[in-house]
């Protein structure tokens, strides 16, 4: 749905050239909701901007939806953008109308007939719940509120595919939470593609099929979900599950186990114990369900001197479970 | 007590004073929002980015900006009579005031569309909208409670210069106050006049502050 060849973004700023976006590949299957994580600076934001030609990339193709975006003149490309719908994280609306105006809006970018627009700004409002707040204006909204005019405009012209900057990083977490299952559930009624970029753990759990770790304007892992978490000394699966700082547990030897995926529903723990006769000390640890997965690391210790140590690692990692010594 | 004969003389020049104002408010308003949109969609990273230009329009604006009136209005007088065919008069006060405030209001409306948010205008550009949308149903519009209350100040900025209309013979309250009033040492005239100014600025400030709450929403 959303394809991204090479893409290259350097802004001459006065203290020399930056290179935002140096060199990304990314593919965004239909249906799938992808994220872009990673610090601020990392360049996701460019690279997201560069999807709907917000921002012109210097070299590289950028595809949506069949349609060769980055090749296109400013007028086709008008209409193109039109298909992408896109949500900010400071929720970018007009001050000088309500909720339903806000919305209106969108429709009347596009050109929809007024006696048409009524009726789907109510259908739109009732999208996102927001039905009663039609006639509120933006300073009277809360931040979620906000949000969800924001969505609903974004969905105004139909689109099939959403592009979402931080949208929940200006909201507190029950609020986030909230966008989040509006956004989840939007997907699968829509069958909306979305690219999010976040700086935020929790979206990615609870949102993103995929995902890729952008660090001075590169790809630096990506993939899906699951085979990420489960990559030997994945960054991702260390920001999504932090265990803290390793403590130092006498005669014992400390190892961080990833559980993602089918593997990650095995009874390791009395397994250890039964089959190679080892004490497990769960030190850390942190499972969760995902969007994508049930997935979890757990840090454990292991009596250093056990003579069923080796065998029982071997046995973890055969069994699909990430196994490292805790770092 | 103020003799009916002053009466009719404060009521001419109040009315003298309306129709310059009122018809340098129309002409600079309009002339104004126009350079003041042209000089933020001509900027680096504009809308209609073209930076020799917006250099060349804010250098004439400054100029503009700088000049004392009563030079300016001396300064102008063969583009005075070229457009209204006059240098003296009511009328022909109008050119003066309306060339200074079209720079005056030009800078305000630049900087209150420069209020609107850089975030907005992506968000309008992402919906696929155009230049011409997103001047009129962006910029323009949120920036109206800010062009309401820049295009106040324009009015009793006018109000102020065309007490210096006389000097071109275009007559209103200052040039009353001036000539009656300081002049000729007809003290309850000034007075009158005067407080008749303090009474038309503290209506017109009202009004505007009254259009420009109605109109912000945040």
């Amino acid at each position: 749905m959303i394809r991204i060849e090479g893409l290259r973004k350097t802004f001459h700023t006065q203290g020399g050239p930056v290179t935002a976006v140096d060199g990304v590949d990314l593919t965004v299957a239909e249906g799938q909701v992808f994220g872009v994580v990673g610090r601020s600076g990392a360049g996701k934001s460019t690279l997201l901007r560069c999807v709907n030609l917000l921002e012109r990339p210097d070299e590289g193709r950028v595809t949506v939806d069949g349609v060769e975006l980055s090749a296109l003149r400013e007028d086709r490309l008008r209409r193109a953008r039109r298909g992408i719908g896109m949500i900010h994280q400071h929720f970018a609306l007009l001050d000088s109308r309500t909720a339903a105006g806000n919305v209106s809006f969108a429709l009347e970018v596009m050109g929809v007939p007024r006696r048409e627009r009524a009726a789907r700004v109510d259908e739109l409002l009732d999208l996102v719940g927001l039905t009663d707040r039609a006639g509120a204006y933006p300073t009277q909204l809360s931040g979620g509120q906000k949000q969800r005019v924001g969505i609903a405009r974004a969905l105004a012209s139909r689109p099939r595919v959403l592009l979402s900057d931080e949208a929940t990083s200006a909201l507190d977490p029950d609020t986030t939470g909230a966008i989040l299952s509006l956004l989840r559930g939007l997907t699968r009624r829509l069958g909306l593609t979305i690219l999010l970029i976040t700086h935020e753990m929790d979206v990615v759990k609870r949102l993103c099929d995929a995902v890729a770790v952008m660090r001075e304007g590169r790809f630096v892992e990506s993939g899906p979900v699951v085979k990420l978490i489960n990559q030997p000394g994945s960054q991702l699966a260390r920001d999504i599950f932090p265990l803290g700082p390793v403590p130092t547990v006498p005669g014992h030897a400390l190892f961080d186990v990833t559980l993602a995926g089918p593997a990650g529903d095995a009874a390791f723990v009395s397994g250890l114990t039964r089959r190679h006769d080892l004490d497990v000390r769960i030190v850390a640890g942190a499972v969760e369900q995902l969007a994508a997965t049930r997935a979890g690391r757990l840090r454990i210790a292991l009596p250093q001197t056990a003579p069923g140590l080796a065998d029982a690692l071997r046995e973890l990692r055969t069994a699909g479970l990430g196994v490292e010594p805790a770092r | 007590m103020i003799a009916p004969d002053l009466l009719d003389l404060l009521w001419q020049g109040l009315g003298e004073t309306a129709y310059m104002v009122g018809v340098a408010t129309l002409l600079s308003g309009a002339g104004g929002l126009l350079i003041g949109v042209l000089l933020v969609l001509t900027d680096r990273g504009g809308l209609l980015a073209a930076p020799p230009l917006n250099t060349l329009l804010g250098l004439i604006v400054n100029i503009g900006r700088s000049l004392p009136f009563i030079i300016l209005l001396v300064a102008i007088i063969p583009f005075t009579r070229a457009v209204v065919g006059t240098t003296i008069g009511t009328t022909a006060a109008i050119v003066p005031l309306t060339v200074s405030a079209i720079p005056f209001y030009a800078r305000i409306v630049e900087t209150a569309i420069r209020e609107v948010g850089r975030d907005v205008v992506d968000a309008a550009r992402a919906m696929g909208a155009s230049r011409r949308q997103i001047i009129a149903k962006v910029l323009l519009r949120e920036a109206r409670p800010g062009l309401v209350a820049g295009l106040t100040i324009t009015v009793v900025a006018l109000i102020g210069y065309s007490a210096m209309a006389g000097v071109v013979g275009g007559g209103g309250l200052g040039d009353l106050a001036l000539r009656y009033g300081y002049q000729r040492f007809e003290d309850d005239l000034m007075v009158g006049t005067v407080v008749l100014l303090i009474v038309v600025v503290q209506i017109v400030q009202m009004l505007g502050d009254r259009i420009a709450r109605r109109l912000s929403h945040r």
